[in-house]
C-alpha cells in the first residue's frame, strides 16, 4: 500500500526501485532497526494476503451458521472442525477472524486514501498562502485534534449510519470518521514542510519566471514535502484499526451478517470472557494487535530512520551510501509527526 | 536552539515559531492561551451541533419506525425541533453558556446531572491509569535509553508497542480472563462489592471517589474492597499510556544525551550513570508535562471503552448506554462537555509547561 501510493521525488540517483518509501529505508537500515522493519513488513504482507484471499483461505462464510452436519452450534470450544471454535452467535470464530481482515483492510485504505488527500490539500495551500486563512485553519485543525478521536468517530458514525450498518455503510461510517480525525495530522504535517520549502530559492525562481500558484504548489512544494509522509501513513493505518475496533466495541460495528469485524466479535465476547469462555474474545484481540503491531514496527523504525539523531550506522559503513535521504532528513529534524507520540517534537533550525 | 527543542508542545509548534522572534512575557502568554480556548470550544461545539443535527433531530433517530407518523410530529414539535436549525443553534449556545447541555431523552435527567452523578468515578480511574502509567513509563523508558539498542532496550520497545497496539477492551478482557476467571483473585467487574456500595451510600456527603469515601468510613474491609476492583481497570487504561510514556522518555533522553551540555559534562569525565541521572533526565521530562495534556484526551476515550468492559459506572460506561438508547441528547451533551473538559486540561498544562520552560511561549 505504501509503495504504491507515494512517489517520491525525482533526483535520478539511485535506480527507481531503491528509492521508493520502505525499500529505501530498508537498505538504509541495519541490526535491531532493520529487523523491526522487516518484522512489521512481514505481519503486515501477511494481513494484506489473508485479506485478499479470505474467500480461499476462510473455512466457512463470515455470517454461516450451519454445514451439511447442521447448525455449528454456540460457543463450542475449538476441534478439529472449528479451530477456534464458535461464537456465542453459532459463528465460526476462524472464519470470522479471516473475514475480518477484509473489513479492516477496506477500512484503512478508504480511510487512510481520503484523509491523505484531503489533508495533504489543505496543508498545502494553509502552508502555502499563509495568512489569516492559515491561522484559522491551524486553529480548527488544533481544537479537532485535541479531541478524544473515538468520541468524534462516535459523532460521526451516528451522523453517517445513524448506528445502523450494511457493510459499506458500516465501512464507510468507520472510514469518514477516522478521516475527519486524521485530516489536522496530515494538514499539520504538510504544511509544516510546505512553510519550510516555500522560501527556498528553487520557489522563488519559480515564481519569478511566472510560473501560476497551482503549479508551484504541485510541482515544486508538493513534491518536496512528502518525505514525512509514509510514516504517518503507517502510524494512520494502525490507529484506523484500532477506532475501528472501538467503535465496533461500543456497538456501531458492521452486523454481523453482513460483514465480518473484529470489535463487534469482542463487544460479543466480554459475557464469555465472565464465564471462561476464552475463544470468542482472544482470537480476533490478537487478530487486532498482531495487525497493530506490524503497521506500528514499519511506522517506528520509518520514523527513526527519518531521524538522524535516532537512525543507527552500520559500524564503519560508508556515510556516502545513504547521503540522499540524510540530505533534507537532516536539515528538518524531527519529523513534526503528530501519530508518533513518542517523537512530538519541534524542528531544529 | 539545539536539540532540546524536542521539548516543545507539537500542537501548537508550527504557529508559534513565526511569532516568537519577540520573546514574550509569560503574562501575555497565559492571557494569548487563555483566549485560545473560547474558539476551540466553539469550533468542536460547533461541529458536533452540526453533525448530529444536520441529518435530523435526535426525536426520530431515537423513536424512528416506532411511533405513528403523527405522534412523532407532535413530540419534535413539542421539543422545538421543527424550528430552524439557525433558532435551535443560538438557544443551544445560550443554554450552554448558563451550564445546560440539555435533558436526556431516556431517562429525562439534565445532562449536568448525568456528569455530576458519574463524573467522579471517571475521574478516579483516570487518576488511577495516570498514577500507573508514571510509576511504569517514566522509570522505563529512562533504562531503555540507558540500554539503548541492548537487548533491554528491544524488549522494552517491543512491550510498549504492545502496549499501545492493545486495544484497551482488549487488554481488559484479557486481564478479567487471567485474574478474575482463571486466577479469581480479583473481582470481575463493577467498582465495589454491592456491600461496599451500600456501606458507602450511607455517608453525608458522599464524594462519589470511592477511595477517597472508603478511607472516611475507616474500615480497612471497605477500603480493600474499593482497590481491589480498581487495580484491573486501571491496569488496562494506565498500561495504554505507560507505553506512550516510556516511548517518549526513552526519545527524549537519547536526544538530550547527545546534547553539547552533556557531551561537555561527558568530557569533563562525569560517568554515564551520572549523565543520565542529572543531566539528561530533567530535561527529558518537560515534553511529559506537554503530552500528558494530549493524554487526558486518550485517557478519556480509552475511559468509555474500559468503562464498558468494566462496568465502571462512569462517563463512558453511561455514553455507552446512552449510545446504545439511541439517546443522542445525552451522547451530544457528554461529548461537548468532555470537550471543554480536554479543552482546559489542555490549557492548564501549556500553563505548567510554560512555567517550566521558558522557550514555550508566545
Amino acid at each position: 500500500m505504501t509503495t504504491s501510493t507515494t512517489a517520491v521525488d525525482t533526483a535520478p540517483r539511485r535506480p527507481l526501485w531503491q528509492r521508493l518509501p520502505v525499500i529505501a529505508q530498508l537498505r538504509q537500515s541495519v541490526g535491531l532497526q532493520r529487523g523491526m522493519l522487516v518484522a512489521g513488513l512481514v505481519i503486515t504482507t501477511i494481513f494484506v494476503l489473508t485479506a485478499i484471499f479470505a474467500p480461499l483461505l476462510a473455512p466457512y462464510g463470515y455470517a454461516e451458521l450451519r454445514n451439511e452436519d447442521g447448525l455449528f452450534g454456540a460457543t463450542e470450544p475449538p476441534s478439529a472442525e472449528h479451530w477456534f471454535g464458535t461464537t456465542q452467535g453459532g459463528y465460526d470464530v476462524l472464519s470470522r477472524l479471516i473475514w475480518g481482515s477484509r473489513t479492516a483492510l477496506l477500512v484503512i485504505i478508504v480511510a487512510v486514501a481520503a484523509s491523505l488527500v484531503v489533508g495533504v490539500l489543505l496543508g498545502l495551500i494553509s502552508g502555502y498562502f499563509g495568512g489569516s486563512l492559515d491561522r484559522v485553519m491551524v486553529v480548527i485543525a488544533d481544537a479537532i485534534y485535541s479531541f478524544p478521536s473515538l468520541l468524534l468517530a462516535i459523532v460521526l458514525a451516528i451522523v453517517i449510519s445513524k448506528g445502523q450498518s450494511s457493510l459499506w455503510g458500516g465501512i464507510l461510517a468507520a472510514a469518514l470518521s477516522i478521516t475527519v480525525v486524521f485530516i489536522p495530522q496530515y494538514l499539520r504535517v504538510t504544511r509544516a514542510e510546505v512553510v519550510r520549502i516555500k522560501n527556498e530559492a528553487f520557489v522563488e525562481s519559480a515564481r519569478v519566471i511566472g510560473s501560476s500558484h497551482v503549479r508551484i504548489m504541485l510541482r515544486h512544494v508538493l513534491r518536496n514535502s512528502t518525505r514525512t509522509l509514509p510514516l504517518i501513513l503507517t502510524l494512520n493505518a494502525s490507529e484506523a484499526i484500532l477506532t475501528l475496533a472501538g467503535l465496533g466495541f461500543l456497538g456501531f460495528g458492521i452486523e454481523p451478517t453482513k460483514a465480518a469485524e473484529w470489535g463487534y466479535d469482542l463487544n460479543k465476547a466480554v459475557p464469555d470472557v465472565t464465564a471462561g469462555i476464552w475463544w470468542t474474545s482472544v482470537f480476533p484481540g490478537v487478530a487486532i494487535v498482531l495487525v497493530v503491531v506490524g503497521l506500528t514496527l514499519m511506522g517506528e523504525s520509518l520514523n527513526d530512520l527519518a531521524d538522524p539523531r535516532l537512525r543507527k550506522r552500520a559500524a564503519g559503513a560508508e556515510p556516502v551510501e545513504d547521503l540522499g535521504m540524510d540530505d533534507d532528513a537532516a536539515d528538518a529534524g524531527v519529523a513534526d509527526v503528530p501519530g508518533a507520540a513518542a517523537n512530538r517534537g519541534g524542528e531544529v533550525k | 536552539m539545539t536539540e532540546t527543542t524536542a521539548t516543545e508542545p507539537a500542537p501548537k509548534a508550527p504557529a508559534k515559531r513565526e511569532k516568537k522572534s519577540g520573546g514574550g512575557s509569560l503574562g501575555r502568554y497565559l492571557a494569548v492561551r487563555a483566549l485560545l480556548i473560547i474558539p476551540t470550544v466553539f469550533i468542536l461545539v460547533t461541529t458536533v451541533f452540526v453533525l448530529m443535527r444536520a441529518t435530523g433531530d435526535p426525536i426520530t433517530a431515537a423513536q424512528g419506525g416506532r411511533l405513528p407518523a403523527d405522534q412523532l410530529a407532535e413530540r419534535i414539535h413539542a421539543a422545538g425541533y421543527d424550528r430552524p436549525l439557525i433558532v435551535q443553534y443560538v438557544e443551544y449556545l445560550g443554554n450552554l453558556l448558563q451550564g445546560d447541555f440539555g435533558t436526556t431523552l431516556s431517562d429525562h435527567r439534565s445532562v449536568t446531572s448525568v456528569f455530576t452523578t458519574f463524573g467522579s468515578a471517571t475521574l478516579e480511574l483516570a487518576f488511577y491509569a495516570l498514577l500507573i502509567a508514571f510509576a511504569l513509563g517514566i522509570p522505563l523508558g529512562r533504562y531503555a535509553a540507558f540500554k539503548r539498542d541492548r537487548p533491554a532496550d528491544a524488549v522494552l520497545r517491543v512491550l510498549a508497542i504492545l502496549a499501545y497496539a492493545t486495544p484497551v477492551f482488549f487488554a481488559g478482557l484479557l486481564l478479567k480472563l487471567v485474574f478474575s476467571v482463571w486466577l479469581d483473585i480479583l473481582p470481575v467487574a463493577g467498582r465495589a462489592s454491592t456491600r461496599t456500595e451500600l456501606q458507602l451510600h450511607k455517608l453525608d456527603n458522599p464524594t462519589g471517589i470511592y477511595l477517597i469515601d472508603a478511607i472516611r468510613t475507616g474500615d480497612g474491609a471497605i477500603i480493600g474492597d474499593v482497590l481491589q476492583h480498581a487495580i484491573l481497570p486501571a491496569l488496562a487504561l494506565g498500561l495504554l499510556t505507560a507505553g506512550v510514556f516510556l516511548r517518549l522518555v526513552r526519545t527524549n533522553v537519547i536526544s538530550t544525551f547527545g546534547a553539547g551540555y552533556v557531551e561537555a559534562a561527558r568530557s569533563r569525565g562525569v560517568s554515564e550513570r551520572r549523565l543520565l541521572r542529572k543531566h539528561a533526565y530533567k530535561p527529558a521530562l518537560i515534553p511529559i508535562v506537554t503530552v500528558v495534556g494530549l493524554q487526558v484526551a486518550l485517557l478519556l476515550g480509552g475511559a468509555v471503552l474500559t468503562e464498558t468492559t468494566f462496568e465502571w459506572k462512569g462517563l463512558g460506561f453511561q455514553l455507552a448506554q446512552y449510545l446504545q438508547a439511541r439517546d443522542f441528547v445525552a451522547v451530544q451533551g457528554i461529548v461537548v462537555l468532555l470537550a471543554v473538559i480536554v479543552a482546559v486540561t489542555n490549557f492548564i498544562v501549556d500553563v505548567i509547561a510554560a512555567l517550566i520552560d521558558p522557550r514555550v511561549r508566545y
